[in-house]
């Protein structure tokens, strides 16, 4: 079973993060960066795919995907230093500013060269927050889409293959089934991520890495990128913080003095 | 007026409240139109002409609701074809989101998700950053697909006519790539869903036990509110996952949000923080949720939420 996993570097959610002033994208380079949480998870759950397989006698790679810039390695390291195979990095200048739907074209153009059974991603990424790639790279590929996974079983015959998840929903879940090669994307109640190894940091340093340009993937320059994004940012305003209201320590009238609170609003 | 397709979320044919705020707000965009699809869409007409909706196209091809996403983004697709309609709007939450994305690739369209606002002009207001930055968004190509958060507008009624046209969907085998072998609902008590709820009641570390959410579900109860929990408390196993609020669950922004022995971390604030209304309890005077609650308690849950719930009901009669 060849499993790809979706990676990305994003800013840590405890820096102070912003869009920059000249061109209204994400600022990349002021802020520490990180893998993006669920990732972690994504990574995970692949890795123990991966080990059930070869405990079956079968055979099984995790190849880590990331676009983003140079500075993403450190990201893509990581994930191979937790037990992933090998890693594409899919960087170029000329990819900075696409938005989600031409990610997705990339990724697709990555993927279409690649061989798998199952792609898996984090469920969102902390900065964009959209939840959507795994849709998105479905329809780019004609591939099922197996969305927001807290639970994820795989077998293979042979090159067919079956994936079943528990999909999370708003009151329990549903029970989702495709064929592969799939889509799948996971949350992060599903497992608990390992911590790389010394063994295993060590170890990353020496697994192969792939960099690929958009002309080593075949990614057509007039579709990617800022000034050809299909949602463009108009303008931006940093909002004023919250300002505190009344705080008041409970005398005894607690809950008196919060329903005297909510009635002057109008919410009760 | 172009038309303005709204994708209505609803369960059996019944509206959700996020169904009746979109129509509201396409109206301030031209002529509304509701797509109604699945089980029971036919039953939802008469409801949605009450808010506007001038028509209502209806499918209940068996395969919008076996499959996830592909086919009703198929369906919006097509009636993007034959209509040519000046945007579509959609709830922001998963599965209104997944239909977007899709339906976005489908027709070559911009896509813009969790708009809080929208002007006639077509600009999405976004908060992005867990509230801290506040976007002003255009698409630039296509139909515009913008999905849009619950209790971003006041639904209002405002009679239509509401005529209803089947619409005749074809399905690709992309369509049905995903299979919904089982759909199984988890007890909850019958509360609204924590992303529709108009009031919502979380409780944090403090709450200390899952027993401890016992009185967290009366107040919300006695409120009519959903229940949420911090990470804390649901990585504890206090509470189940899919009630999450914050940066790696759901986000909400309620009319009143009220956050019990619930500290605050940015993970926290970041799914709660576009709240209309913010009340907080907790013991620790420093805590920083009280930096951003309009009204702030310091003290013992357990005491102020029962006596909270109790001031609720006598004041309800």
């Amino acid at each position: 079973m060849n499993i790809v996993v979706l990676v990305k570097q994003v800013p840590d959610t405890w820096a102070e993060r912003k869009l920059s002033d000249s061109d209204k994208t994400l600022d990349r380079a002021s802020v520490d960066v990180v893998m993006n949480e669920i990732d972690e998870y994504a990574v995970e759950e692949a890795l123990r795919l991966k080990e059930a397989a070869t405990a079956s006698g079968g055979e099984a790679s995790v190849t880590i995907l990331t676009m983003g810039p140079e500075r993403a390695v450190e990201t893509i390291r990581k994930a191979l230093s937790m037990g992933a195979d090998k890693a594409v990095h899919l960087t170029d200048p000329a990819l900075a500013g696409s938005d989600a739907l031409q990610t997705s074209y990339a990724l697709a153009q990555v993927l279409s060269t690649l061989e798998y059974d199952l792609v898996i991603a984090g469920s969102e990424a902390t900065d964009s927050r959209m939840s959507i790639m795994t849709a998105l790279l479905a329809e780019r590929t004609g591939q099922p889409q197996l969305s927001g996974a807290r639970k994820v079983t795989a077998s293979m015959e042979g090159t067919a293959g079956t994936v079943r998840i528990e999909r999370q929903t708003e009151n329990g879940y549903d029970v989702v089934e495709a064929s592969t090669p799939a889509l799948v994307s996971v949350v992060e109640k599903i497992n608990e991520p390992r911590y790389p190894s010394f063994k295993g940091i060590m170890a990353a340093k020496k697994k192969p890495l792939t960099t690929l340009s958009i002309a080593d993937a075949g990614i057509d320059a007039a579709q990617v990128g800022l000034a050809s994004a299909p949602s463009q940012v108009a303008s931006f305003a940093t909002k004023p913080p919250r300002s505190a209201g009344q705080v008041v320590k409970d005398e005894g009238d607690g809950g008196v003095k919060i329903v005297e609170f909510l009635a002057a609003q109008k919410l009760v | 007026m172009a038309e303005v397709l709204v994708l209505v979320d609803h369960a059996e044919g019944t509206p959700k409240k996020v169904a009746y705020e979109l129509l509201t707000l396409a109206r301030e965009l031209g002529t509304p139109s509701a797509v109604v699809l699945g089980a029971g869409a036919s039953a939802a007409a008469d409801r949605l002409a009450a808010y506007g909706a001038e028509t209502v196209y209806v499918s209940e091809a068996e395969e919008l609701d076996g499959y996830l996403a592909g086919p009703k983004a198929s369906v919006l697709a097509q009636l993007v074809a034959d209509k040519s309609p000046a945007a579509v709007l959609l709830p922001s939450n998963a599965e209104g989101k997944e239909v977007a994305a899709r339906l976005a690739v489908k027709t070559g369209s911009g896509l813009i998700t969790d708009a809080v606002g929208v002007t006639p002009d077509l600009t999405a207001e976004q908060p992005i950053f867990g509230g801290s930055v506040v976007v002003q968004s255009r698409v630039a190509a296509g139909t515009p697909v913008i999905t849009v958060r619950a209790n971003s507008t006041a639904p209002t009624e405002a009679p239509a006519s509401g005529t209803v046209e089947q619409v005749s969907a074809t399905f690709s085998d992309a369509d049905r790539a995903a299979r919904v072998v089982d759909h199984v609902v988890e007890d909850k008590g019958g509360r609204p869903d924590l992303g529709d709820a108009s009031i919502v009641v979380s409780g944090g570390r403090g709450v200390g036990a899952a027993e401890g959410f016992g009185i967290i579900e009366q107040l919300a109860d006695t409120l009519g509110a959903a229940v949420g929990a911090s990470r804390a408390a649901t990585d504890a196993g206090w509470y189940p996952h899919q009630n999450q609020v914050g940066q790696t669950g759901r986000t909400v922004s309620p009319q009143l949000y009220i956050a019990a022995g619930i500290s605050g971390a940015i993970q926290h604030r970041a799914g709660m923080q576009t709240s209309k209304t913010i009340v907080a309890i907790n013991k620790d005077p420093e805590a920083p949720i009280f930096e951003l609650a309009d009204f702030g308690l310091v003290g013992d849950l357990f005491t102020v939420v029962p006596q909270l719930t109790e001031q609720i009901a006598k004041r309800k009669g």
